[in-house]
C-alpha cells in the first residue's frame, strides 16, 4: 500500500514537471496548447538516443528539454507570424511530431535504455535507494527548481508582461509589449518544461515510447483541476504552481486506487476526459442554479 | 507636437459595407493643447485615434509625433509615447493583477523590461500609494487587490493613473466616462482635467458631452463623415455655447445622438 503510494507520487512529481509548462500556457498566457502530447514523447525520445550515444545524462535531460522547446517554438512560430488559430497550430505541430518522434527512436516504437547510466540510477548509487524511489528524488528536486524558477520570473518586469498578455493582451500591447513576442516565449518556455518531463519519464521506466505522450495534455489539465480543488483560495502564484505538482500527485494516487479497484490504467483517459469536462462545465452549471433559484425567489 | 498629414482610411473596400471612416483628415497640435472632439455615432472620432495608436493603420497619409514619422510603427513601439483610455472600464486594466502590479505595468510603458528585476520595489510602491492617494477613492489602501473587485469608476480612475503615471507625449481619451453614473463622470472627468493641467499633457479627448466639450480644453474639433469640419480654439471656443454646437451639428449628415443633445 505504502509502496504504490509512494510510487505514485514518484509518478506525480516527474509528470509535475509537464503539468507546470501546462500551467504557464493555459493558466497564465491563455492559450490552448496542444503540442504537449508531442512534445512530451520528443523529450522522452531525445533522451534515450541521446544517453544510448553516452552523452552525460545530465546533459541530455538539457538536450531533451531544448528539443521541448524547439516543438513549443514552431507552434508558437505558425500561432503569431501565420496566425493559426492556436489550438490547431498546436495540433498541427502535434501530429507532425508523430513522424519525426518515430525517426528519432530509428523507426521503433518503442527503444529500452535498460543499461544506460541515467540521472536516476547515479541518485540511487549515492543514497542506496531503490530505482522508482531514486526516481521519486529527481522528480522532487527538478520539480521544486522549477517552481522556484517560474515563481521568480513571474515577478519580474519581463514575466509581469507575460502574465498580462494572457489576461488583457490589448491593454499590454497599448503599454508598448510585442504580444507575439511574448506568446512566442511562454510557448517555447512551457514545452520545454514539457519535454524535460518527458526525459525523466524515459529515465524512470527505462526506456522511450512513440506513443508515450498520448493523452497527456488531458492527464495535465486533470491534474490543474484536482490541484485547484484544494488551492483555490490562493492568488499567490508560488502556491498555484506548487498546487499544480499537487494535483498531479493526487492524480496518480487517484489512478492507483482506480487499478486497485479493478479498472484498467487505459480507463484512466475517460476518468481524466470526465474531470476535465466536470471542472470546465461547473461554472455553467453554477450559473444555471444561480439563475433558476434567483427565478424561485422571484416569482 | 503631433502632426497628421491626408490620412485616410476606408473600411471593408469593395464589399457592400465599404465605408470611408477617415477622409483627407488634417490635424496638427501643439504641445500642451487640451482638445475635446464631438461628432455624431460613426463620425471617425475612435478611428481618428486609432490610426495614431497604431491600433488601425491608414490608408494613406502621414503620422508624425515630435517630428518622428510613425505611420509604419506597430502598435507596441508607439506606446513610448502615446497613453490612451477607452470607453469599456475593462479594456484599461489587467483584472486578474493587482492594482500595484496595473501601475507597474504601466509605469513601463514603451521601456525594456528587464528578467532581472523585480516589477514592484519599495521605492514603486511608495510611489504608487501617493498617486493612488491623489485620486481620493482609497485605492492606496488596497493596492494588493485585484482590479476585478472593483467598481467601473475605479478602474476608469486607475487606468486614467496608468496612462499618465509615465508622463505620455500624447493622451487619448475615447468617451472614457461616458459608461460611468453621472455622479462617477463628473469625478473622474475633473481628476482628468487635474492631471492634464498640473503635468501640461498634450490631450486628445472625445466626448458625447457637448457641455464638457465646451467646458474643457483650449481647443475643440468636430468630425462628420469621416472629416473635421470644425476647429476652435482659445476665446473663440471660450464663448461657445452649447446652441452653437447643436446649430453645427444640424447642418452636418449625421444627427446627433440623444446623448449628445442632453449634454
Ligand atoms: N474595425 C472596423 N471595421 C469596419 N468598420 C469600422 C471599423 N471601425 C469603425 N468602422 C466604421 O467606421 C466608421 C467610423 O467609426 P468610428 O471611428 O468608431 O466612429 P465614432 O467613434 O466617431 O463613433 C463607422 O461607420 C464604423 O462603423
Ligand atoms: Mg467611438
Amino acid at each position: 500500500m505504502l509502496g504504490s503510494l509512494l510510487g505514485a507520487i514518484g509518478q506525480g512529481v516527474i509528470w509535475g514537471v509537464m503539468v507546470l509548462g501546462i500551467f504557464i500556457t493555459y493558466k497564465i498566457l491563455n492559450v490552448s496548447d496542444l503540442t504537449v502530447d508531442g512534445s512530451f514523447a520528443t523529450g522522452g525520445a531525445v533522451f534515450a538516443v541521446t544517453a544510448l550515444a553516452n552523452i552525460d545524462p545530465t546533459i541530455c535531460l538539457i538536450i531533451a528539454m531544448m528539443a521541448g522547446g524547439v516543438c513549443g517554438f514552431i507552434t508558437g512560430l505558425l500561432h503569431t507570424k501565420c496566425k493559426i488559430p492556436a489550438i490547431l497550430a498546436g495540433i498541427l505541430t502535434q501530429l507532425g511530431l508523430y513522424s519525426i518522434n518515430l525517426r528519432i527512436l530509428g523507426d521503433k516504437a518503442n527503444v529500452s535504455i535498460a543499461n544506460i547510466d541515467t540521472n536516476i540510477t547515479f541518485l540511487a548509487h549515492l543514497t542506496n535507494l531503490p530505482h522508482s524511489r531514486a526516481g521519486m528524488l529527481l522528480g522532487i528536486i527538478v520539480s521544486i527548481i522549477c517552481i522556484i524558477f517560474l515563481y521568480s520570473l513571474l515577478g519580474t518586469e519581463f514575466g509581469a508582461s507575460i502574465r498580462a498578455t494572457g489576461n488583457n493582451e490589448k491593454m499590454i500591447r497599448a503599454l508598448g509589449v510585442n504580444t507575439d513576442n511574448i506568446k512566442l516565449f511562454g510557448i517555447t518556455l512551457s514545452n520545454m518544461l514539457i519535454g524535460l518531463s518527458g526525459a525523466m519519464l524515459v529515465e524512470m521506466n527505462k526506456y522511450a515510447d512513440v506513443g508515450m505522450g498520448k493523452g497527456a495534455i488531458v492527464y495535465g489539465l486533470a491534474s490543474i483541476v484536482i490541484g485547484e480543488v484544494f488551492f483555490r483560495r490562493f492568488s499567490n502564484f508560488g502556491i498555484r504552481l506548487f498546487s499544480s505538482v499537487f494535483g498531479c500527485i493526487l492524480f496518480f494516487i487517484i489512478r492507483a486506487i482506480v487499478i486497485r479497484l479493478g479498472l484498467k490504467a487505459n480507463d484512466m483517459q475517460l476518468i481524466s476526459a470526465i474531470i476535465v469536462v466536470i471542472a470546465l462545465a461547473m461554472p455553467i452549471f453554477k450559473e444555471n442554479m444561480a439563475m433558476r433559484n434567483r427565478g424561485a425567489s422571484n416569482a | 507636437m503631433l502632426k497628421i498629414t491626408n490620412v485616410y482610411k476606408t473600411f471593408n473596400v469593395g464589399t457592400i459595407n465599404e465605408k470611408r471612416a477617415l477622409e483627407d483628415v488634417n490635424l496638427t497640435l501643439n504641445d500642451g493643447d487640451f482638445v475635446t472632439v464631438i461628432g455624431g455615432n460613426g463620425a471617425g472620432k475612435s478611428t481618428l485615434q486609432n490610426v495614431i495608436s497604431g491600433a488601425t493603420t491608414p490608408d494613406s497619409g502621414k503620422i508624425e509625433i515630435n517630428g518622428i514619422d510613425i505611420t509604419k510603427f506597430p502598435e507596441h513601439k508607439r506606446a513610448k509615447y502615446i497613453g490612451r483610455v477607452f470607453q469599456d472600464p475593462m479594456l484599461g486594466t489587467a483584472s486578474d493583477m493587482w492594482i500595484e502590479e496595473n501601475l507597474a505595468l504601466a509605469y513601463k510603458r514603451g521601456e525594456n523590461r528587464s528578467p532581472f528585476r523585480w516589477m514592484i520595489s519599495n521605492d514603486k510602491e511608495n510611489q504608487f500609494k501617493m498617486s493612488l492617494a491623489k485620486l481620493g477613492l482609497g485605492l492606496e489602501d488596497r493596492m494588493k487587490s485585484k482590479v476585478k473587485l472593483l467598481s467601473g469608476g475605479q478602474r476608469q480612475a486607475i487606468t486614467l493613473l496608468m496612462a499618465t503615471i509615465k508622463k505620455p507625449d500624447l493622451l487619448m481619451l475615447d468617451e472614457h466616462t461616458a459608461a460611468l453614473d453621472p455622479k462617477t463622470a463628473s469625478l473622474v472627468l475633473n481628476l482628468t482635467n487635474e492631471i492634464i493641467e498640473l503635468d501640461k499633457i498634450t490631450t486628445l479627448m472625445i466626448t458625447h458631452n457637448m457641455r464638457d466639450a465646451i467646458n474643457y480644453g483650449n481647443r475643440l474639433i468636430m468630425m462628420d463623415q469621416g472629416k473635421i469640419i470644425y476647429d476652435v480654439s482659445g476665446d473663440e471656443k471660450k464663448k461657445l455655447t452649447v446652441e452653437d454646437l447643436l446649430k453645427k451639428f444640424n447642418q452636418t449628415k449625421d444627427a446627433p445622438s440623444d446623448a449628445m443633445i442632453l449634454g
